[in-house]
């Protein structure tokens, strides 16, 4: 364990070049999965919440279900997907970048629709009357709570870059960890596992963890400091 | 906007059960435009539900309720309603009273003229910037009267609108209301609170038990109770709050 | 929306960074014992710079590589096991197999040695003890060139190991760090190719048992997918890249890297 706290700080003070390519892939990738799985899955959560349709409680169900999706299962669809022999492989971006985000958000976009589902819902449930005596009809309704519980869905979306950031099995199948093109911090730590350097595979374990958690700091911060302002 | 008033409002044998129980029991009568109308009665007699029924919020279970001209549906509404407990969008006094507007569908360059009529007439100019989830209940409620008298609605639905507010907050409600009243909106407004029925009221709707039990102007009301019930009622609240 | 314009200038943002600004690149489905040694690491620098080729290497077991390539998702595969390349090239997957370069397999022990094996250099007699002694052995499992070459030797051994393993038997279906670390944890025989063990740090017990043997060579060939039958092949730079690795330059890059003044894979191409 001091091995591999020791070797955490060597590659932080070193700032390895390398190491911070790979951070910032790992940043770019994850963060782009949730920006589309939010684009995607908070209209989605927001339509479900304030919408009465047959076999309702079925689709809830089902994407409640889908948030423990297991990585290597999307990665191995988004896999047979994009590989050149599959419906997507003339897109060509099987092992790029593009292949993650594209893996990490469907990964991801059953954790986001479900939980801002939840949420709006709640929300629904106290602004129903109120946006109805306004004549407001369910898809601008929707949008309104989506901008009302704001605050709740920034937890959503933590919850969904947390996971994406964590995830191992469909960046792997999808990008092939190539080094310098693919390679995230995940893959990596999951490259020195394999080979034995179990003090740096839980070095950079613990640099993962610590911006995991700068990351939700920042977003906690701003959350205290809006809701302390608009209640 | 759809031209000419939507009242009177005609209720025929309108009835409303939920759950297996009869909330609504065969109501009909007419609201006219004018002076305004208090509808009474204990708590769980059914006058919430009653307004929810009138203004388009529930559906009765059985029969009627026709506007002399229907709203059109997406057209700005010419009824609104102030709850209880108001909800408070989270933003602003005034964007929550310009919210109201732009589901109204008034274009952004008249909204601004409105809104501060709106919260002047209220008394809350001074806080429009403030975010309107950390006003205190009274303003809520002024600020919730405001953005329902943003359009100068016709009919005014009130849902024992001070229930839950204290003495002096509930004079500033009082009076608020009072003033759209002059203005020339009709005010439907329930309550359990027979000082307050008497304050504001100009002709009584008593209901019990889901039934209206009795139509009568103020006076006549609170002297002369045509029912039993109805004179119980009165008793059992003294002394008037 | 103000929410949604935000995201969507994230996206455009992202969108608009690029992938990689490298655009002549091929894919190179290659070994788990190539890649974790450190050898590309040590010669694509050179061939990239010398072409300004990016060589991207996809580290798979031999079987799963080459499964790779048969779905035209790769442009070069680059592994070591002789009779699934031939498959392989049979099937009209490949163009041409050239052999690359070769290093060996060792079996590897606990030092407490419960199959008695260790210092010896008959590999099919270690097989044989450890099986008698009921020793913990450690398979990779995963169709790999190593799992294969596992088989293979049972088999030279007379020994049918699908009927005969018993709970001594571990398979791991693992690459060959991971199964490195389940020996090293389980104080386990386990067969493995000389590159990784020489670049693997966390070995606890374990050390050579038997090496030596002509039985233990591991070659390791390179083809270039068939373009005629993956139209997406890049047909002229996969064919560059294997070229380079077969000429002396490229030998020459393969004898260089060394760990600890070991030479871990020696030049054979003819």
């Amino acid at each position: 364990m001091s091995e591999a706290l020791s070797a955490a700080l060597a590659l932080l003070v070193g700032l390895d070049s390398r190491l911070v390519e790979i951070v910032l892939l790992s940043l770019r990738v994850s963060l782009s999965a949730v920006a589309i799985a939010a684009l995607l899955g908070l209209p989605l959560g927001a339509a479900i919440a304030v919408s009465r349709f047959p076999g309702r409680q079925a689709v809830i169900v089902v994407l409640n279900a889908l948030m423990g999706l297991p990585p290597v299962v999307v990665g191995l669809l988004v896999y047979l997907l994009l590989s050149r022999a599959g419906p997507l492989g003339a897109l060509g971006i099987l092992f790029t970048p593009s292949a993650m985000v594209f893996a990490q958000s469907i990964l991801i976009l059953p954790i986001v629709a479900a939980l801002s589902r939840q949420a709006i819902e709640d929300a629904w449930r106290e602004y129903e009357e109120q946006l109805r005596s306004l004549g407001a009809g369910r898809m601008s309704a929707a949008l309104t709570l989506l901008w009302d519980t704001r605050f709740s869905l920034l937890t959503t979306i933590l919850a969904g870059f947390g996971r994406a950031a964590a995830e191992v099995g469909a960046v792997m199948i999808v990008g092939g960890n190539i080094d310098g093109v693919t390679r995230v911090m995940t893959t990596t730590i999951a490259l020195e596992t394999s080979k034995g350097d179990l003090p740096l595979a839980l070095g950079l374990g613990m640099i993962l963890i610590a911006i995991v958690i700068a990351v939700n700091a920042a977003a906690h911060l701003t959350r205290e400091l809006a809701q302390r302002r608009y209640g | 906007m759809s031209n000419g008033p939507i009242l009177p409002l005609r209720l025929a044998d309108v009835s409303f059960a939920a759950g297996g129980r009869t909330i609504i029991d065969r109501i009909s009568l007419e609201i006219e435009t004018g002076p305004s109308t208090i509808i009474l009665g204990a708590n769980g007699a059914g006058k919430s539900v009653l307004m929810r029924l009138m203004h388009g919020l529930l559906k009765p279970s059985s029969d009627r309720i026709d506007w002399y001209a229907p709203e059109r549906p997406g057209a700005p509404r010419k009824q609104a309603m102030v709850f209880q407990r108001p909800v408070m969008l989270r933003r602003s006094a005034y964007a929550n009273v310009a919210y109201a507007l732009k589901i109204a569908g008034i274009p952004e360059p008249q909204r601004g003229a409105l809104v501060r009529d709106s919260l002047e007439s209220v008394g809350l100019s001074h806080l429009a910037r403030r975010s309107a989830r950390v006003l205190s209940g009274g303003e809520q409620q002024r600020l919730a009267l405001a953005r329902a008298w943003a359009l100068h609605p016709e009919v005014l639905f009130l849902d024992e609108p001070t229930a839950s507010l204290d003495p002096s907050a509930t004079r500033e409600i009082e009076s608020v209301i009072k003033a759209f009243d002059a203005a020339g909106t009709k005010v439907v407004m329930a309550t359990h609170n027979l000082g307050q029925a008497r304050r504001l009221g100009d002709e009584i709707l008593f209901i019990n038990q889901g039934r209206l039990v009795e139509r009568a102007p103020v006076e006549q009301f609170f002297s002369k109770p045509q029912s039993a019930q109805a004179a119980a009622f009165i008793k059992g609240e003294l002394p008037w709050t | 929306m103000d929410l949604i314009r935000r995201l969507l200038l994230l996206v455009a943002w992202i969108a608009a960074s690029p992938a990689s600004a490298q655009d002549k690149f091929i894919v190179v489905a290659s070994t788990t014992s190539t890649e974790q040694s450190g050898l590309f690491g040590h010669i694509l620098p050179v061939f990239q710079k010398k072409t300004g080729i990016q060589v991207r290497v996809v580290a798979l077991g031999t079987g799963q590589a080459l499964d790779l390539a048969r779905r035209g998702d790769a442009d070069v595969v680059f592994v070591h096991a002789r009779s699934a390349e031939e498959k392989f090239l049979a099937e009209g997957h490949g163009v041409k197999r050239f052999p690359v370069m070769y290093n060996d397999f060792v079996l590897i022990g606990p030092q407490s040695d419960p199959a008695q094996i260790r210092g010896g250099k008959d590999i099919l007699e270690a097989l044989r003890k450890i099986k008698t002694a009921g020793a913990p052995f450690v398979s990779r499992g995963d169709r790999s060139g190593t799992h294969m070459a596992e088989l293979a030797l049972w088999k030279i051994a007379n020994i049918d190991i699908e009927k005969e393993k018993g709970p001594w038997y571990r398979d791991t279906g693992q690459g060959m760090g991971p199964a490195l670390n389940a020996a090293a944890a389980m104080d386990g025989y386990i067969l493995a190719d000389r590159g990784t063990w020489i670049s693997f740090k966390n070995r606890g017990n374990l050390a050579i048992a038997v090496e030596g043997d002509k039985q233990l060579f591991n070659q390791y060939g390179i083809m270039l997918v068939n373009p005629l039958k993956h139209p997406n092949v890049k047909k002229d730079l996969g064919q560059a890249f294997v070229d380079w690795v077969i000429s002396p330059d490229g030998q020459k890059a393969i004898a260089d890297y060394k760990i600890g003044g070991e030479q871990l894979f020696f030049p054979n191409a003819k």
